[in-house]
């Protein structure tokens, strides 16, 4: 388990060392990823670090053609598109995330409501790698 | 309790630039531009020392422009100084919620006189670069990261609405084929062609060339095909995404009660509204913007209407199913109705519910700054019978503006009204 640490750094930390972390409202219960102090459902400001187990359902998706700088750079582009999509983990929230492992050439082939689970991919120059969050199929 | 505004604010006047890619102009010539239009169309004129101040909104001149502070070089560009100058930025949504500010500084009695400019200048960057710009207005920390674009997040929500109502992706190739019908007949849009003129450009083109004259059977068969309308984020193409623009435009608020000093056909604001959310990942619905439902709700109540009350709208359509998602969000149709609605030609200028009859973001063009206050324009225009080849009939009397930051981080709505 990572150090408790609510603020949205830590997030990442917690990537790096291959753990996806939220919060636990102590007062009503409600879920969040990223991890935050003060609750959006009930605003109580009592929140503990929780691990999720990483797995999830595609909720929503796109393939993209015309991407980013960041995402030129780590070498796709019309020709080699990468999915991105809306995964609802397992215990309740949603996040954004990068999906891979799937075959893009015809995205109508790929099913909201998938299974998944969290994997991590790394971007970046050699010097300045850094390690994101992604899911693939489970 | 119903929120009214503590007194009546009116337009009295409206202005806008050509909107397109121009190389040689900076945002402010633009601004001045649209100032001069504004100036020319408030029918019995104003002295500029009457304005007290003056709300611009605009996202992002520091990355297309290198210039952050834009507000009072503005001002001083079109002979404002020393009135109060300020820049609002809330994404895509800057020049609605500029357009609000001014409202509530006229209705809070502070201000009798406001001019209200909405601007940016997109075409110097690259295309990369403007769509890293415009990713700014995503949660850079959380969404960003994952690889989203803007037109990504659009095409998500659009997968999303698609699988729940198992809706005919047709519907969004409609909303773009109908808006450029619209810009075909504005004389600023951008894009003033037809999808049948575009058609017929592109044949011309290849026949200049001497290469092989492409066919397609009708303006579907040409949306359709992938090399005239390659897919940018599936399961949106080309033709599904707002273009990248330079433009300007102005509108000048003053309170009711002075209204017909300036003009005998003032339009009247009579409802406003504005929500916030957060990052569309942590939100109940994936195919709808919770925030301009929230707006829409606030403005509706103020008014004292309904949706069915509302002539015609000018909803934020930066890609197709942004407009198919707004008409339900606004309550012009159920959910999981609007796609149909679209198909069924109800949001064409003869249907039940003009929507975009300026081209809309589309057609017209999003400099996105501006388009918040450019839907003003088109109210002006429409509710004053001013909109020529694209002119409703009969003459609407109440029209609504809905302009949305981002993927509706930020919605702001205000609905208008003629009495004359």
């Amino acid at each position: 388990m990572a150090e408790c640490n609510l603020e949205s750094k830590a997030f990442y930390n917690a990537i790096h060392q291959d753990v996806l972390i939220g919060s636990r409202c102590k007062d009503c219960g409600h879920v969040s990823i990223p991890q935050r102090l003060i609750c959006r459902v009930c605003h109580s400001d009592q929140a503990e670090q929780i691990e999720f187990s990483g797995f999830g359902t595609l909720a929503t998706f796109t393939v993209i053609y015309v991407p980013p700088t960041e995402m030129v750079e780590a070498g796709y582009n019309a020709k080699n598109p990468y999915c991105v999509g809306i995964v609802a983990l397992e215990e309740g929230p949603r996040i954004s995330a990068q999906i891979v492992g799937l075959d893009l050439a015809d995205p109508g082939k790929i099913k909201i409501g998938m299974p998944v689970r969290k994997t991590v991919v790394e971007r970046g120059p050699e010097d300045k790698r850094k390690k994101v969050l992604a899911f693939e199929p489970a | 309790m119903t929120k009214k505004l503590s007194r009546g604010v009116a337009v009295v006047g409206v202005g806008m630039s050509k909107f397109g890619a121009f190389p040689e102009k900076h945002s402010r010539d633009l601004f001045v531009e649209a100032y001069q239009e504004l100036k020319q169309s408030v029918q019995n004129g104003f002295d500029p020392k009457e304005i007290e101040a003056f709300y611009m909104g605009n996202f992002s001149s520091d990355h297309f422009e290198n210039q952050a502070h834009l507000a009072p070089i503005v001002a001083s560009w079109v002979g404002l100084s020393p009135v109060a100058s300020m820049r609002i930025e809330d994404a895509c949504a800057s020049g609605g919620v500029a357009l609000r500010q001014a409202v509530l500084a006229i209705a809070s009695g502070q201000c009798d006189v406001v001019l209200v400019g909405g601007l940016e200048k997109m075409t110097d960057l690259s295309a990369a670069r403007v769509t890293d710009a415009l990713a700014l207005a995503a949660d850079t920390m959380f969404e960003v990261p994952a690889g989203f674009t803007f037109p990504g997040f659009y095409a998500s929500m659009a997968t999303a609405y698609l699988d729940q109502y198992h809706a005919d992706p047709d519907a969004l190739l409609k909303v773009g084929i109908k808006n450029h019908e619209n810009g075909a007949l504005n004389e600023k849009a951008q894009f003033g062609q037809r999808i049948s003129d575009v058609m017929a450009s592109k044949k011309a083109k290849a026949a200049q060339k001497g290469l092989p004259i492409p066919e397609w059977a009708d303006e579907m068969a040409f949306m359709k095909d992938p090399k005239a309308n390659p897919m940018i984020a599936w399961p949106l193409r080309l033709f599904d995404c707002s273009p990248v623009s330079d433009g300007a435009a102005a509108v000048l608020l003053v309170s009711e009660e002075l209204a017909q000093k300036y003009t005998d056909h003032p339009i009247y604001i009579i409802g406003a509204g504005q929500a916030s959310d957060g990052a569309l990942a942590e939100r109940d619905s994936l195919s709808s913007v919770p925030s301009a439902a929230h707006a829409a709700a606030q403005a509706y109540e103020m008014a004292g209407l309904t949706p069915d009350d509302i002539d015609f709208a000018e909803v934020h359509d930066c890609f197709t199913i942004a407009e198919v998602m707004a008409t339900e969000d606004l309550g012009f149709f159920p959910r999981g109705e609007g796609w149909k609605a679209a198909m069924a030609g109800e949001t064409a200028r003869d249907g039940k519910h003009p929507v975009n009859t300026s081209g809309g973001l589309k057609a017209k063009g999003h400099p996105v700054g501006a388009s918040g206050v450019a839907q003003v324009v088109e109210m002006w225009k429409q509710l004053n019978g001013l909109a020529g080849g694209r002119q409703l009939t009969p003459r609407p009397t109440v029209g609504l503006t809905h302009n949305v930051g981002g993927t509706g981080q930020t919605c702001v709505v205000h609905i208008f009204e003629r009495r004359s």
